[in-house]
């Protein structure tokens, strides 16, 4: 006889590590995840030495440095609670490349491997191990969800994202074409191959606004800043004061839709 | 074609090459187009998500099984094809291999080689090497043949032509094949390459093919195809030369079938190929047809350095069916000419840098955001994405003695490593995050509103005034 799969148990704590760009550049959308798990009474804890997961020196190729970085983080989450990481991608680094980035080192790589099975994307953690169920209290409207590439090959947590907005009654959620292709963020990809990039930004704006959604939600601010970032661009050149395609954090989305 | 003109140092004029193409409309909707067909095909071969997964550990676990004893199968290999009369050469550079396969041409005073499609012989330049020495080297694969008209090389493993319009192919066959009127008719321009090429296969000299698998307990050389061409390259003339990577050895037959299966599904969306070829010699005393020589040319080219480093070697795992490149959406957008290489897209990436060395090759690695669709359709699980940090670090690293890879250090600057170095002392470090951080959120409006190139086509970016850890302070 096998068991069957159960959920892991509801905790009454968890840690909260934000990223460094949701630190600098997405701080709205961390209180939203912070509250929006509160909410679910859980009490969350915020280390504040946290930094970064050290990935943007790893994927370019620098990993004494990533390690530095990393080795810092892993000191940080003593209590045998969960790791909520509001972004697919450094949610990846810390669950999938910090046991190999520690590999030579054997009292790094078992505290690697120890907090690398308590880390969990948030929106993995919402539906998986909360069952969160949100309840809509927003008027109609229809957006369009972007999942990382990270979150989706690296984390396969893609279709969490996409159950937390199906759960919205009122919320239509559109399907772009080339939903599973990459939006051409890449870290610093954006800087070392920008006209490859920049197309690929260009083409991923399009699709999401030719579903006429009234707004993009991600759950990785990375590809948001891309994103965003050239959406906005495009009003500039247009002379468009008002955004053509507004987009947020899922867990700033969630928490205002769920807002009494 | 791009203007910038390919050139020993693919590295060099990547940019400006891929900024070509994604600057022309025209060839950025021509790819997608194609790059989407091509997934569509092959997603209608794979419906069942287990099944796939179930194939593709098969397959890895198959060609790991097999590299992990390449030593000794490949001296099996080349005892069993002596035993069926066919002749071993073995090459250690795109020269030596030239000059094996000229050697044995000019011993038949050829003057006429028809190809079956091999990347391995545009690997060596094999068609360079024949003109110079005043053979004349003729195509007979369909896409291989209009690149060849044109003077240029593949830009694609599977579909050499895939850059191409029928009005252009329609253009060229005017212009270059005599006698032939301006038709962009598919059937039509297929019958003009038809009949030009089926009297090739009649008068040549020399027929030349690549190898799919070598199989070293049956000393069988087996070859993929799908118009005919390999079939006839390697049985009208009377001598047949392959020529493959050392790599592409199994140890046995029962390895081909799950092998084959995943190469055409993945490669061209087909159950199987239209021709599968196995050749396990040359003509025999009372036979009426085949070749009466046949010769096998094992080319390294680099492919002993990625065999020697554990994780390297998964490079040599490729079966080449392209489905890296037509998932890329990096190669979605610039094409294959713009790598500058033989092989393009993902695997190219992995690859060139162990045949042109890492001072060539230096900055192709970068050319990728990671996304990882490249190792999620490997048919044998090559883990790319990891594969092309290695190979950053490789090339950005400072130099070092022993180093694993020709060219290691080859991207170093002092000038990148010290920003890398400023940036962990900054990461590693609360409180000098915590003051950096904060001096980003208070003095964010200072920021220039160009920011190299992130602002060329985006907004430039600011620090939030207060940061998260702000916030949750004021909180409480």
């Amino acid at each position: 006889m096998t068991q069957a799969q159960t959920p892991p148990p509801r905790p009454s704590d968890v840690y909260f590590f934000a990223t460094c760009v949701v630190d600098q550049f997405f701080p709205g959308a961390g209180m939203d995840a912070i509250t929006l798990l509160e909410r679910q009474g859980i009490r969350v804890h915020f280390p504040e030495e946290q930094t970064c997961c050290g990935q943007p020196a790893y994927t370019s190729g620098f990993p004494d440095e990533a390690r530095k970085v990393a080795a810092h983080q892993l000191t940080l989450f003593p209590e045998n609670w969960p790791v909520v990481v509001p972004s697919g991608s450094c949610a990846g680094m810390m669950k999938h490349h910090y046991p190999t980035l520690f590999a030579a080192d054997p009292v790094r790589k078992a505290q690697a491997e120890a907090l690398s099975v308590r880390i969990y994307e948030l929106t993995d953690f919402l539906v998986n191990v909360l069952n969160y169920q949100p309840e809509d209290k927003g008027a109609e409207c229809t957006v369009v969800l972007h999942t990382s590439c990270s979150a989706r090959r690296e984390m396969g947590v893609h279709l969490t994202g996409r159950k937390l907005l199906g759960d919205l009654a009122k919320v239509k959620v559109a399907q772009q074409d080339h939903e599973s292709e990459c939006c051409g963020f890449g870290g610093t990809f954006s800087i070392k191959q920008p006209e490859i990039s920049g197309a690929m930004v260009e083409d991923k704006v399009k699709s999401l606004k030719a579903t006429g959604a009234e707004r993009v939600v991600s759950a990785d601010c990375g590809c948001l800043m891309n994103i965003l970032g050239h959406a906005a661009w495009k009003d500039k050149q247009a002379g468009l004061k008002n955004p053509s395609l507004p987009g947020e954090h899922i867990a700033s989305f969630l928490l205002r839709r769920t807002a009494k | 074609m791009s203007e910038h003109a390919l050139n020993f140092m693919p590295s060099e004029g990547f940019r400006a090459r891929a900024k070509d193409v994604v600057e022309n409309p025209f060839l950025r909707q021509s790819f997608r187009g194609a790059m989407d067909f091509l997934i569509g095909k092959r997603a209608g071969q794979f419906p069942n998500p287990e099944e796939l997964e179930t194939l593709r550990t098969l397959g890895e676990q198959i060609r790991q099984y097999n590299l992990g004893k390449l030593p000794a199968l490949l001296v099996q290999l080349e005892e069993n094809l002596s035993r069926n009369g066919i002749q071993v050469h073995w090459a250690e550079t795109p020269d030596e291999a030239n000059a094996i396969i000229l050697g044995i041409c000019q011993a038949h005073s050829a003057k006429l080689m028809v190809k079956g499609k091999s990347m391995v012989s545009e690997e060596i330049e094999l068609n360079h090497a024949c003109e110079a020495a005043g053979i004349e080297a003729m195509e007979s694969d369909m896409g291989e043949y209009i690149v060849q008209l044109a003077g240029e090389k593949p830009s694609h493993i599977i579909m050499p032509a895939i850059h191409k319009t029928k009005e252009e192919i329609a253009t060229l066959f005017h212009e270059k094949v005599p006698g032939v009127d301006y038709t962009d008719n598919v059937d039509a321009l297929i019958q003009i390459g038809r009949n030009v090429l089926r009297e090739k296969f009649l008068v040549a000299d020399i027929g030349l093919s690549g190898v799919n698998f070598a199989v070293a307990e049956t000393g069988t050389l087996c070859l993929v195809e799908n118009e005919g061409n390999g079939r006839l390259s390697t049985t009208a003339p009377p001598v047949h030369i392959a020529i493959t990577g050392i790599e592409k050895i199994v140890e046995k037959l029962d390895h081909v079938p799950p092998l084959l299966s995943l190469l055409t599904r993945s490669a061209t969306g087909q159950n199987i190929s239209t021709y599968f070829n196995m050749i396990s010699g040359p003509r025999k005393a009372g036979e009426k047809d085949g070749p009466t020589e046949v010769h096998l040319v094992l080319l390294d080219n680099g492919r002993t350095q990625a065999y020697a480093d554990e994780q390297l070697r998964k490079t040599l795992q490729c079966i080449r069916c392209g489905a890296c490149m037509n998932h890329c959406p990096v190669y979605t957008r610039i094409g294959g000419h713009a790598y500058g290489t033989t092989y393009p897209g993902p695997i190219g990436k992995i690859i060139s840098p162990h045949m042109l060395g890492l001072e060539a090759t230096a900055t192709m690695a970068t050319a990728s955001t990671l996304c990882g669709a490249c190792g999620e359709v490997c048919p044998v699980k090559i883990p790319i994405p990891d594969l092309l940090m290695r190979l950053r670090e490789e090339s950005f690293s400072a130099p070092h003695e022993n180093p694993s890879m020709r060219g290691q250090g080859a991207g170093y600057s002092r000038l990148m490593t010290a920003v890398w170095q400023g940036w962990a002392a900054v990461y590693r470090s609360p409180s000098l995050y915590g003051v950096v951080t904060w001096l980003g959120s208070r003095f964010g409006w200072l920021m220039p509103s160009r920011q190299g190139p992130w602002t060329s086509v985006r907004v430039p970016l600011k620090p939030a005034p207060k940061r998260l850890r702000d916030m949750l302070r004021e909180r409480g």
